[in-house]
């Protein structure tokens, strides 16, 4: 399907060339500057010492590399611990919403038990549910419960809750592209419904599952409402919740330390982007697609 | 039908996750908007319509309404043309175009709260941005204090942050625009904009449409951005309604008024989700 596509396209496809490419390049260069700009500024001013980070005339670069802003960051907080509060509770989300939403989407795509349609129509409704909205009655329940001040409902909602349907969504439309043929010849083998999902369909379901691991981890990393209301201890803090708080007794952010503290939080992610770009733009496709 | 069984098996973690974590949770928010629960106060009464009443009553709450109307009406149309546009731009072939489709797409995986810090940086009045407008003879002014500037503030680095989400969907529906259908019309001697508005337009209309619903589903539900970037202020010019909710819940724990209010925020999104699909046939050309 995709090759024919492509193939169609062959006489506007012709490469633009000249003026008009030239007059593309300048469009497209001035519009990405608020797209580069940030990510330029963060590492820069990260690295000045903080007079240089207001001075005037600015500079693009440092004239005096301050590397103990970076010293700085850990000393304020307990950072490293931070960091690995925010990388346990991705990976956590990530194992249990790779395996319940592949399962929930082979099932809604592939086969045909009651309510199947009636079910999925009600679920889609998570996906336009504003945080806000059920985050009350959660937190209500979470802090009954004794389990407010802790990790459990920062896994247990990106993991089961409106995420979870996002992801069983992805794998639906994976799966409803799937040659059927493959299937019913292990059917005629004798496998059972849950053989054929383990031992067909799985193993040739990697990059579907690599996109989904993909925003499910992203999600996770960049949660800010649910573990602010949650978190209260340092301790148990993840990365955006640490983020915001990097400023001085008046509550005025220290610009270079929080910056610096910003790349130390951005810079995985953004190495694994520009390594894996196109299981990310893919991923992010599958869930627009055809819906 | 023999195996409904293994389905609904399979299907039952997300469905009791469903359940549990948005299905439970709404009515209870509603429940409890008609009660007058504070877990200060350890107060729990119910009060009938009261919140509703208060409500109503509450000019906070009304400039609050009228705000996240704003915010939503210029994020919106800004972020699906401009989205758009680049979806089309980014469709030609050129040598580079990936590296501009990365580029525009990659303030997507930064976390929100890292995009606002480092644009909170950028438009601080002796920042960056403006010692750039200074260059240009512009005297900029603070971006984050004086109206109306901080709403449009707000906006654009909403905008920035996701638009590359909806370029690429708009990228994907355009790649499946037929190509003998341009050719065809080009021999009826349609020039590209008329190709645009009667072939293109009407192809990914679906695309449209669907880029709609999660755009202002989305713009009804900005709040780290507000928090970190103007705190709501100056006064209450940027305090959207899910940021008003956030401050009656969780720092006030006025949670009684506060789920009147995520009820006022789910109807609303309910709502305009619901009447989009209704007027769809009478602009969208075709189901996918």
């Amino acid at each position: 399907m995709r090759s024919k596509v492509n193939k169609r396209y062959t006489r506007r496809n012709s490469k633009l060339t000249g003026w008009r490419l030239f007059g593309i390049y300048s469009l497209l260069l001035i519009i990405a500057v608020p797209f580069i700009f940030p990510t330029w500024w963060m590492f820069t001013a990260s690295l000045k010492p903080i007079e240089e980070v207001f001075a005037f005339p600015a500079s693009l670069i440092p004239n005096d590399f301050q590397i103990s802003n970076y010293a700085e960051v850990f000393r304020l907080q307990p950072f490293l611990r931070q960091y690995w509060n925010s990388m346990f509770i991705a990976i956590v989300v990530t194992i249990i919403s790779v395996t319940i939403s592949t399962m929930g989407g082979y099932a809604f795509a592939r086969i045909n038990f009651k309510w199947r349609s009636k079910l999925f129509v009600i679920l889609l409704s998570a996906l336009l549910m504003p945080a806000e909205v059920t985050l009350i009655p959660i937190f209500r329940l979470m802090v009954k419960s004794g389990l407010s001040d802790s990790f459990f409902p920062i896994i247990l909602i990106p993991a089961f809750g409106a995420h979870a349907v996002v992801g069983l969504f992805l794998m639906r439309q994976f799966f409803l592209d799937f040659p059927a043929e493959l299937e019913e010849a292990a059917e005629i083998d004798g496998l059972s419904r849950w053989r054929v999902f383990t031992k067909i369909a799985l193993p040739l379901s990697g990059p579907a599952l690599a996109s989904l691991a993909i925003i499910s981890f992203l999600y996770s990393w960049n949660l800010f409402l649910e573990p602010l209301v949650f978190l209260t201890e340092p301790n148990k803090y993840t990365l955006p919740v640490v983020l915001p708080q990097f400023t001085d007794t008046y509550g005025a952010p220290i610009f270079n330390v929080q910056l610096a503290a910003t790349s130390l939080s951005v810079i995985p992610v953004m190495i694994v982007f520009v390594v894996a770009q196109r299981h990310f733009i893919r991923g992010i496709t599958m869930t627009g697609i055809k819906s | 039908m023999r195996h409904w069984r293994t389905g609904l098996f399979m299907a039952a973690p997300v469905l009791l996750g469903f359940i549990f974590l948005v299905f439970y949770p709404v009515v209870s928010v509603i429940r409890d908007s008609f009660t007058s629960y504070n877990p200060l106060s350890g107060d729990a009464a119910f009060i009938g319509t009261d919140n509703y009443t208060r409500l109503i009553q509450d000019e906070t709450a009304l400039e609050v309404a009228r705000n996240t109307l704003i915010f939503a009406c210029i994020l919106v149309p800004v972020n699906m043309a401009l989205a758009l546009f680049l979806a089309v731009l980014l469709n030609l072939h050129f040598k580079g175009r990936t590296t501009f489709r990365a580029i525009f797409f990659s303030p997507v995986i930064v976390s929100t709260v890292a995009w606002t810090i480092v644009w909170k940086y950028i438009l601080q009045d002796d920042g960056p941005f403006n010692y750039f407008l200074s260059l240009g003879g512009v005297d900029g002014p603070n971006w984050l204090r004086d109206n109306p500037w901080p709403m449009i503030s707000v906006v654009m680095v909403q905008v920035f942050k996701n638009l590359g989400m909806n370029m690429i969907f708009f990228l994907a529906a355009l790649q499946g625009v037929p190509e003998e259908m341009y050719e065809s019309s080009e021999i009826d001697g349609a020039n590209r904009w008329q190709q645009f508005k009667k072939i293109t337009l009407p192809f990914i209309s679906p695309t449209i449409l669907l880029v709609a619903i999660l755009t202002i589903a989305g713009a009804f539900q900005v709040f780290a951005q507000v928090l970190l970037l103007t705190g709501g202020g100056p006064g209450l010019s940027t305090t959207v309604l899910s940021y008003y909710i956030f401050i009656n819940a969780f720092q006030i724990f006025d949670l009684g008024y506060a789920s009147a209010l995520a009820v006022c925020l789910f109807v609303f999104v309910m709502g305009l989700t619901v009447a989009q699909w209704q007027i769809r046939t009478r602009w969208v050309f075709r189901e996918v």
